[in-house]
């Protein structure tokens, strides 16, 4: 931590002219303050305008992050929407249940499923997803030409600013039922596609989805990792008798170890929580036995079935579970060596 | 090493491929036309489905039904489907509550995160530790679908915009990225307008943001792709069909298929394709996002990395 030997503002400058001087009890307090360190009370008044900057956004989080967290006691709730029309007042007046909705949820095959359909998915797209961008960026980066790589980047950032109703829509025009590829089928007598209504592919489609959407985004992580190795390694390598491939796989790999390992140990993190928007689009196209993810089934129990208590109670074991893993995932990241999420 | 100079090097143009080093083996042409195929076939996969909807929006309907449904050679172009969309109804009023929604809500969202980042920015600030544990926290949890909902609707926000801007107005995520940009604006500058007078929020507004135009732009593009994409809060929170923004109305059009209000007859009878109109629909909502990021594109980079992994 740098600090200036500028005072901040002019009760820093008091106080640093002060503090030598004052001698002891004058005060009152008897304790002289320790060298270089500022009374709160001064460091409030030199800092004042800090924490007024930073009020807003403390009061956004404070008040859409941290006081929802209270409203999961409807968990253990039989919660009744009906006794007011506002929320919080319904949650003081509605009988409590004890572990009844969390008893209900695990006897709940519809949970089960919900909680096999996340894991699959998850493990599908790390299999299928996770090394795309890698490569690519393998790949971009092995081009020499400026204005070959500038142009593909720009094309291959771009659908990561699509909404996902936008990605699904023109998967629908091209996949659907009516769609680009099963019009071509059907015209050459072949049948048609139904791939977005089968609930036997449809994991791969959401995998194919996420893919085309933010692979291309998912690069640049590993650009700037690559852009970052001192040329002289690959040089040394070369000298050493290393052709192209050995140089691969002994400079370039290894750069991206840290990054590859940080990523994979987030992605390991959030594994519960796998591409709710994008599934909750196709959901009643597919129906929920393939579709349904945990994010889904929450919202499906909540807010369509207004099953309030019972929804909470499966978002609160999710939430609990994933805040596990992770805590466990930023700790393997750094028993391996790498940052992590936070500092330890 | 004695340099022959035999001729004055070319200044390298901006798009001039850097010079080899000697020990780089030269590319095969085997080798090249494979990574230039590779490439090639990953843009048009991107940019395939966006070519033919767009030149199905501007095809006429007796084009649509002879290509039997999306059209990927232009024939007829015409822009019947956007002038319908556009002349009042469901489509241009869902389009201007988007419009407003994002340009509010970027501007709000962007308002408190560069205050918050600033204020996070001053190390040695009091409390700045603390703020900064409140803020990352959230990055591990949330505090689930269910409680958020029913906080919002007891806020009394349902069917108010104001439940569309406040519940996800700010990103920690890009309030670190803020952060750790405006933390490697050199200290002396900043002790410099001090010394000559100037407040913390003068200083933030006259000397960090300006030198921090590269990264401003990623994140107020970020904000506003956010809030342009976002869908969800809207059919939640939103009850009242007029309010809703132009993602929701394209979910009814294009995923259910159902004709845009008004503009049913018109389809049945006149001229216009109901495909090119679903097709319009689509290009309204990927328009300004595909128009604006290649400008900040080459900015992308440096701003996702100063903040990203950073406590």
């Amino acid at each position: 931590m740098s600090h200036s030997t500028v005072p901040r503002s002019r009760a820093e400058a008091e106080a640093t002219e002060k503090t030598p001087a004052a001698p002891d009890g004058a005060t009152g307090t008897g304790k002289k303050p320790p060298a270089g360190k500022l009374s709160l009370r001064l460091r409030f008044r030199r800092d004042r305008a800090l924490l007024l900057m930073t009020l807003p956004a403390v009061l956004l989080v404070l008040l859409f992050n941290y006081v929802p967290i209270l409203g999961n006691v409807v968990a253990f709730q039989n919660y009744d929407p009906y006794i007011s029309d506002n929320g919080i007042v319904s949650i003081l007046h509605s009988p409590w249940v004890g572990l009844e909705n969390f008893q209900r949820i695990f006897e709940d095959s519809a949970f089960w499923n919900a909680v096999q359909n996340t894991l699959v998915l998850f493990f599908l797209q790390l299999v299928l997803y996770f090394p795309i961008p890698i490569l690519l960026a393998l790949l971009i980066n092995s081009v020499v030409r400026p204005r070959v790589r500038a142009i593909s980047q720009a094309i291959l950032y771009l659908p990561h600013f699509f909404s996902w109703v936008l990605v699904v829509a023109v998967f629908q025009q091209l996949l659907g039922g009516a769609g680009l590829l099963s019009t071509l089928l059907r015209d050459h007598g072949y049948d048609g596609l139904s791939v977005m209504t089968d609930p036997d592919t449809f994991k791969f489609l959401v995998t194919a989805q996420s893919v085309w959407k933010d692979a291309g985004w998912g690069i640049i992580v590993f650009l700037a990792a690559l852009a970052s190795v001192s040329p002289d390694l690959y040089e040394a390598a070369a000298m050493d008798g290393a052709n192209r491939w050995r140089r691969m796989w002994h400079v370039t790999l290894p750069a991206l170890r840290p990054v590859i390992a940080l990523l994979l140990v987030l992605r390991v993190g959030d594994a519960l929580t796998v591409g709710f928007e994008q599934i909750l689009l196709q959901r009643d196209a597919v129906g929920p036995g393939a579709a349904e993810v945990l994010d889904t089934f929450v919202w499906w129990n909540g807010v369509r079935n207004q099953d309030f208590g019972f929804a909470a109670a499966a978002g609160l074991v999710k939430g609990v579970i994933s805040l596990g893993l992770v805590l466990i995932a930023n700790k393997v990241a750094h028993l391996m060596g790498e940052q992590g999420v936070y500092k330890k | 090493m004695t340099a022959v100079i035999d001729k004055p090097a070319r200044t390298p143009g901006r798009w001039a491929a850097p010079p080899r080093p000697v020990w780089e083996e030269k590319a095969g042409p085997a080798g090249l036309a494979a990574k230039g195929l590779v490439l090639l076939l990953a843009c048009l996969a991107i940019l395939f489905p966006l070519w033919i909807v767009v030149v199905t929006s501007l095809s006429t309907r007796k084009a649509i039904d002879e290509a039997g449904g999306l059209v990927m050679i232009p024939t007829d172009v015409t822009f019947v489907a956007y002038q319908e969309l556009l002349s009042g109804g469901q489509v241009t009023r869902a389009a201007a509550v988007s419009i407003g929604v994002t340009l509010v809500g970027t501007l709000f969202s962007m308002a408190v995160s560069v205050l918050c980042a600033y204020g996070l920015s001053r190390s040695g600030s009091l409390g700045h530790r603390w703020v900064l544990m409140v803020l990352l926290a959230t990055m591990f949890f949330s505090a689930g679908l269910i409680p958020t909902y029913l906080l919002v609707q007891s806020l009394g926000l349902t069917d108010s915009y104001l439940a569309l801007i406040l519940p996800s107005a700010i990103s920690v995520f890009n309030i670190l990225v803020l952060r750790g940009f405006f933390m490697g604006i050199s200290q002396e500058l900043i002790d410099s307008a001090r010394i000559d007078g100037a407040g913390d929020f003068r200083i933030l507004w006259r000397i960090v943001m300006p030198l921090s135009r590269a990264v401003l732009a990623v994140i107020t593009l970020f904000y506003a792709v956010g809030y342009w994409s976002a869908w969800f809060n809207a059919s939640l929170y939103l009850n009242d069909q007029d309010m809703m923004p132009l993602q929701n109305v394209m979910i009814q059009l294009v995923q259910k298929q159902e004709a845009p209000v008004g503009l049913g007859q018109a389809i049945k009878t006149g001229e216009l394709s109901g495909l090119a109109v679903q097709m319009a629909v689509m290009v309204m909502a990927l328009l300004p996002v595909a128009v604006l990021s290649p400008f900040v594109q080459r900015h992308f980079k440096k701003g996702m990395l100063t903040g990203a992994v950073k406590g």
